[in-house]
């Protein structure tokens, strides 16, 4: 089954993930800007982190057969940073000619300050400005209900289109509002501290398949790409078709991300591949 | 002890936060399960055993051996 991991860190991981991810069917991942794991303290560091994104690693899972896309942002951790934050931006335009570059994100709120929702509107407003794509991380844990709150607060004032927002990291508190503002919304399934497999089933069963994305993120700390062959698995188990499967693994994330014409993966119907394998065979 | 309570509670708070969550779901799971059944309510001795056995978590006096006692609710002792 063809898999797209629509929120990955491959900087964070070996090659050898791009090797059993292509062996598990991962045809594609995309890789939003992200916190270093410190605070980064001139801008052009951010720069040559977006060409390494942009540039260099799309070379990387070449190797596998996958293919590699980006987003470019100063995540919310470091827009606590506005000078900083703002010299990045100057410089973000220049990425979003590139071919595989999707959008602005991840953006959105960590501890939800007013750094950070300043440099999360001016985010916005360029992605708005610019076509792009627009890639929300919900905050961790305690402060994952405010912080989703607040930025459901931020963009209702804003003039975007709710189809072209994915919120991420939602769970079982904090799904309802995004849904129900007509954004996409995604589970990250993570070991410990945020969604597990079953449980985004459980959600996927609640609240349907549509405008839902889910993702392993994948990063430094402790988290595992094959989460999301896990999900499917259990996805599987409880009698859910292939073709299911492929909607909520493939089509949706192909769907989503496809609204960006650089992404040119299209969604998959089995019963179309096996009319052409027959027409073929004839 | 080579670690003090509070470095335990550090150490695996995010864990037993991960487990409990898990827990609800479970129930929630069955909870979802047998309202589509639409048949009387869904009765099983399993149920009654994870019940009393996340009420030997919550008891409030600090009595040892949790992980033991629980065991044993869930041994055929005859």
């Amino acid at each position: 089954m063809q898999i797209i991991q629509p929120h990955y860190h491959a900087i964070a991981r070996t090659a050898q993930d791009y090797e059993r991810m292509a062996m598990s069917g991962v045809v594609a991942v995309a890789e939003p800007a992200f916190w270093a794991g410190f605070d980064r303290l001139y801008p052009e560091t951010f720069l040559d982190y977006f060409r390494q994104i942009s540039e260099f690693e799309p070379t990387r899972a070449a190797e596998y057969g996958i293919k590699h896309y980006c987003w470019v942002a100063v995540n919310p951790k470091e827009a606590e940073n506005p000078e900083l934050s703002r010299e990045v931006l100057k410089h973000m335009p220049e990425f979003y000619k590139k071919p595989t570059v999707l959008g602005v994100g991840e953006i959105g709120f960590h501890k939800t300050t007013k750094n950070e929702e300043a440099i999360f509107e001016e985010q916005v407003e360029q992605a708005i400005k610019y076509d792009q794509l627009i890639l929300i991380h919900t905050p961790h844990l305690q402060d994952k209900v405010r912080g989703t709150k607040r930025t459901l607060e931020v963009l209702s004032h804003m003039n975007v289109n709710p189809e072209r927002v994915w919120i991420d990291h939602v769970e079982e508190h904090t799904i309802r509002g995004p849904l129900e503002a007509g954004y996409w919304v995604g589970f990250t399934l993570y070991p410990v501290t945020k969604c597990t497999p079953k449980r985004a089933v459980d959600m996927l069963e609640m609240y349907g398949h549509e405008r839902i994305l889910v993702n392993s993120s994948a990063d430094w700390g402790p988290s595992d790409p094959f989460t999301l062959q896990q999900c499917v698995i259990q996805f599987r188990a409880r009698g859910y078709s292939v073709q299911d499967a492929i909607e909520v693994f493939h089509n949706n994330p192909a769907r989503f991300l496809g609204q960006n014409p650089k992404f040119d993966i299209k969604p998959i119907q089995l019963e179309t591949i096996e009319e052409e394998i027959s027409s073929n065979l004839l | 002890m080579m670690q003090t309570a509070l470095q335990v509670l550090d150490r695996e708070y995010l864990e037993a936060r991960c487990s409990l969550v898990e827990l609800a779901a479970t129930f929630d799971r069955i909870d979802r399960a047998s309202d589509e059944e639409e048949s009387s309510e869904f009765n099983d001795s399993r149920l009654d055993l994870l019940s009393q056995a996340i009420a030997l978590l919550t008891e409030k006096s600090h009595l040892p051996n949790r992980s033991e006692r629980m065991l044993l609710l869930f041994s055929d002792l005859d």
